[in-house]
Formats: C-alpha cells, structure tokens, sequence
C-alpha cells in the first residue's frame, strides 16, 4: 500500500529534495513512522516526543485538515494524498 | 527587495483594519516573483496578539497558487499596536524562509506603516519595500 506524501520546503533537505515521498501505513500514525525509518529526522518537527501532532504542523489526508479528521490516528489508503504544511503563524 | 502594486497594498492596509480589534493575516503570491495578488486570510487565532492562517484555508490558498505555477511571495499580517517589526513569537514561528513576512502596523490608525522582512533561522533581516 502506498500513499504519496508531499514535502515542505523547509523538511526536503531530509528527504534529498525531493516534493514528494512514497510511505506505507494504516494510519497518519504508521506513515509517518515508515517514513522516519525511510528519512531518519524526517518526523522529528512533525509528532512530538509524547506522539501527538506538533502545534505548528498542519496534516491533511485529501486536502481535509486532520484535526477535524482522527489526527494522527485518521486511516489512509492506497492513493491517498496527505499533505504536510507548516503553519503560517506568529504575533 | 518586495515590489507591491499600490492597489494591494491598499488591500492589506483595508484587511489589517477590517481584523481589528484582532491582527489580520494572509498571503502574497504571482508569476516569476511579482506580486500579482493579496488572498486575505482569517485568523484562526482571533487574537489582538497573535495570528495563525486558518488550516483549511492555507491549503487551498496553497493549491490554488501551484495550479497556477505561481510563487508564495509574502506572508502578511499586521500588528495592532507595535511598530511593523517581527516579534519574538514571529521570529519563532517563521518556517518560511523563502517568502517575505510582510507587516503592516496599525499603531498610528492615521498613518499606517509597512515594512518587509525575510526570517531564516532566526535571523530577521529587513527587506527594502517598493511600492509600484
């Protein structure tokens, strides 16, 4: 099963440049973890050292932010596109 | 340097009034690095302190900028009642390096000031601002 992910700027030095990865996984929870075993540091920014979504990180499966989805634990299927946006924020 | 057509930035002076009491925010984009169109944006944060583009929103903004093959220029907001420079929370919240964080302050509602600026891993350096 192979869902495509796409890259930020800001996280492509991890993944050697490239816009978009491949990864497997139920769950954002189990794609996001083959892709640290794919991009060792690739997650680190992503899902925070007690596995939650990091604050300033948008996910989104399909282009539906995942916060109103299950979060990390939102299914994805083979096809699917999940996006990985750092938020656009400050004071 | 930012070139910004005369016309948007009176849209981002407008947006920064229409935010207030809460700061405003929202996104510069155009072909080959021209500043062709301001999408105003909502702040999902509310807040006369802090800003956050609204999640859902960003992406489509975002989409609709790659269909077509245009650039993210600026990142805009504005600040209610402190000069047009990055707070710290700016500085620490600024994950795009390649666009221009640009600011507008509302702190003379009279005369409302703009100033652009590029952030790279903590380092805010100013960017020259030329309205065209």
């Amino acid at each position: 099963m192979s869902v495509t992910v796409k890259i930020p700027t800001i996280l492509r030095r991890h993944v050697g440049g490239k816009p978009t990865v491949e990864g497997d996984g139920d769950t954002l929870r189990d794609l996001l973890s083959n892709l640290e075993t794919q991009y060792p540091g690739l997650t680190t920014s992503i899902v925070t050292e007690q596995g939650g979504l990091h604050r300033f990180v948008n996910l989104y499966v399909n282009d539906e932010d995942v916060r109103y989805l299950g979060s990390l634990e939102t299914e994805v299927r083979e096809g699917d596109t999940v996006s990985i946006l750092p938020a656009v924020a400050g004071g | 340097m930012i070139e910004i057509p005369a016309d948007i930035r009176d849209q981002l002076v407008a947006h920064a009034f229409a935010g207030l009491p809460d700061e405003s925010c929202g996104l510069l984009a155009g072909p080959g690095g021209r500043v062709e169109r301001f999408f105003p944006m909502t702040n999902a944060d509310h807040s006369p302190l802090t800003y956050r583009l609204d999640a859902s929103e960003q992406i489509k903004v975002f989409g609709e900028i790659d269909a077509k093959g245009w650039d993210l220029i600026g990142i805009f907001h504005s600040h209610t009642h402190s000069p047009a420079y990055p707070s710290e929370t700016d500085r620490r919240q600024a994950f795009y390096s390649e666009a221009h964080y640009v600011l507008v302050t509302l702190q003379d509602r009279n005369n409302p000031g703009i100033r652009a600026f590029t952030i790279r891993e903590g380092t805010i350096e100013q960017d020259e601002v030329k309205i065209t």
